[in-house]
């Protein structure tokens, strides 16, 4: 109870041999898990293993690990953005509104991440402009982008895209493998070259283990956050791009509830809700957890809002888990 | 500090009433007493949300559960009344304020005893919660006339010519005005969250003012769980679907400090009334109902804008820490 014991900084008094280090890290525990899930859907039907349905799984999580990428850096760096869905619903409503007035494919992509980005910079301003803490301005943020959605669009819906616009959410590269899960392969390299291969990775993870240090060592924490949400609402802008290519039409409730499950895949995925810790590739594990929980259940019939009960209790076990050990292992020690 | 305080609960007065009084200039009957009163009336459950949330926050945590513990406590109560008419009234209220109080205490627990952030705990026992209203109900409805008329009609009662629903509202107004400044409960829980160190070394045990203050929140949101589902005379899984938001807006509006420590229940209850006002007056000039959620995402914006400036000395100690009457005056 002590803060001593919350504090993330504690140091141990010496770490672990190297391969015990790795085998209790969070990715390979979270490996494990998926692995697991993997054998038993396998085993629970019959349906599960095959390439095409495996590949059809994979739509279940490729849009939100885009955005998830991006959060991942926001939450490391300590802030958190709750808009990304509703960016979506202003995205996907404006391309459909260009859709209706007559856009083609390529004007309607750049519409939707150009809408993305806007809505990126409005929060980045407000929060590293403005300095205003982040999760109250994108709860408000959050109601006002998908208000416009619902201002424009009330109880309508958009359905007149142009027939090629449905290559970025229904296409295939080669074989199996959907355009979408191409992206999401290749936004994985990118993010996890950004953030762990650059300067700018470790200014994210400076900012997020001690905002003050990372002032004094002088680092641009403002345009470091500001460039954080402009990507954060660039991802949601491209998500919003392969999500309204894919169902074909746009309604204000699109995406509803997002957020919640791109959060939980970050944290799912290892990354420190309190900032400063975390790695690309424990939210790409994390998100083929969600989505074979998700899809495995969905074989087996449970109803979309049964599975949201698996996410959240998801969520706020696999965060439990590493707090319940580091007592036992301290109570053990005898502290 | 206080000074300030003080001025934000007048300027929202002031802001409600020239509100008022251009939309009355709009639509003739808006200022009249009648609607008004309907206008608190239908607040109500917003203003005893924003209090259990309000409580929440000061302790620097969130509660993004209540509605979701609203649904399904809602249709915990509306079916156990279905199934037993012959069950008193009072058992059930105490029913719905003791599964609130339940669910709340599940977030308490988790944020107190394991130390899990508020916002990651609430965010996953906000779908939990809901998620089980629906294997409750199997996904149906409990519509009017499977509710007794008691159930239905208390909290509509006229006594002294408001209906008991705002009786119920400003009984609680009363009680966390009492609780939060007239208790230790209600000292601990601005000392947690306006300075955790200090309070610590207080000998004030932050975990458990933040465990009470999540059991608080689950409780009211139990108690307007039943008074939803009475006034709407509907339960069913997706009631209050986003709710949670506009108890926050109500505080933020009311100039209670997400950093926690600051804050008035006079604030939360006017900017309850706030966003009240506006949710009422659209569709008398003639604004789509589909347009109140872009207003207060507007609203919600503007007011952490005017917070922040309010609380600038929090945000600004940045190599100017030696220059504090800048920002304390």
């Amino acid at each position: 109870m002590s803060d001593t014991a919350t504090t993330k900084r504690a140091i141990p008094d010496r770490l672990g041999t190297r391969t015990s280090r790795i085998l209790a890290s969070w990715e390979v525990l979270l490996f494990g898990v998926a692995v697991l899930i993997f054998v038993f859907n396998a085993f629970a039907s019959p349906y599960f293993l095959n390439a095409w349905n495996l590949s059809d799984a994979t739509f279940n999580f490729t849009e939100k690990a885009m955005i998830a990428f991006a959060m991942a850096l926001l939450v490391i760096a300590g802030e958190i953005d709750l808009s990304v869905a509703a960016i979506i619903a202003l995205a996907s409503t404006t391309m459909g509104a260009a859709a209706q007035a007559g856009i083609g494919t390529p004007g309607l992509v750049a519409i939707g991440i150009a809408v993305g980005l806007a809505c990126g910079a409005f929060n980045g301003l407000l929060v590293s402009g403005l300095r205003l803490p982040s999760i109250v301005v994108t709860i408000g943020t959050m109601s006002l982008f998908r208000g416009i959605s619902y201002i424009v669009l009330g109880d309508q819906a958009y359905g007149k895209y142009p027939a090629d616009f449905a290559f970025f959410g229904q296409g295939y590269v080669v074989w199996v493998f959907s355009f979408e899960l191409v992206l999401f392969i290749t936004l994985a390299i990118a993010f996890a070259i950004l953030l762990h291969a650059t300067n700018f990775g470790r200014h994210v993870y400076v900012i997020g283990n001690n905002e003050f240090a990372a002032r004094f060592s002088g680092i641009p924490v403002e345009r470091v956050k500001f460039i954080l949400f402009l990507l954060t609402g660039l991802m949601a802008g491209v998500a919003a791009v392969c999500l309204t290519s894919r169902l074909g039409s746009t309604r204000p409730s699109i995406a509803q509830g997002w957020e919640l499950e791109v959060v939980t895949m970050v944290v799912l995925g290892g990354v420190s809700i309190l900032g400063g810790a975390g790695t690309i590739a424990g939210v790409v594990i994390a998100a083929f957890v969600m989505g074979l929980v998700t899809f495995g259940l969905g074989l087996l019939n449970v109803p979309g809002i049964v599975m949201s009960i698996f996410v959240g209790l998801l969520l706020i076990i696999t965060i439990a888990i590493p707090i319940v050990a580091q007592r036992f292992k301290e109570m053990s020690l005898g502290k | 500090m206080n000074r300030l305080l003080k001025n934000r609960e007048i300027l929202l007065v002031a802001i409600i009433v020239v509100m008022i009084a251009g939309f009355a200039t709009r639509a003739e009957g808006f200022a009249s007493p009648a609607n008004l009163a309907n206008i608190f009336n239908d607040t109500s459950i917003l203003i005893i949300l924003a209090l259990g949330q309000m409580a929440v926050i000061l302790t620097k945590s969130i509660d993004l559960s209540v509605a979701a513990n609203l649904a399904f406590t809602g249709m915990a109560v509306a079916m156990t009344n279905a199934a037993y008419p012959d069950l008193p009234l009072a058992l059930l209220i105490v029913l719905a304020i003791g599964i609130g109080a339940f669910l709340g205490a599940i977030n308490g627990y988790l944020v107190w005893a394991l130390q899990i952030p508020p916002i990651v705990v609430t965010l996953g026992t906000l779908t939990i919660y809901r998620g089980m209203a629906f294997v409750l109900s199997g996904g149906g409805w409990v519509n009017a006339h499977q509710m007794t008329p008691s159930f239905l009609n208390v909290p509509r009662l006229p006594v002294l010519g408001l209906p008991v629903l705002s009786w119920i509202a400003i009984f609680i107004v009363i009680g966390a005005w009492f609780v939060l400044t007239r208790l230790p409960f209600g000292r601990a829980a601005y000392a947690s969250g306006g300075n955790p160190t200090a309070a610590v070394y207080a000998g004030i045990d932050i975990g458990w003012t933040k465990f009470l203050a999540f059991v608080l929140s689950g409780a009211l949101a139990g108690l307007s769980g039943y008074l939803w589902v009475s006034r709407y005379a509907v339960a069913y899984v997706d009631i209050a679907a986003g709710f949670e938001l506009d108890t926050v807006a109500a505080c933020v509006i009311g100039g209670i400090s997400i950093a926690g420590g600051i804050g008035s229940v006079a604030g939360a209850v006017l900017g309850a009334l706030f966003l009240g006002v506006i949710k009422n007056a659209l569709p008398v000039i003639g604004i789509s109902p589909f347009a109140q959620m872009a207003i207060s995402g507007i609203v919600i914006v503007l007011a952490v804008v005017f917070n922040a400036r309010a609380e600038k000395k929090a945000g600004r100690i940045i190599l100017r820490d030696r220059a504090v009457p800048e920002g304390s005056a």
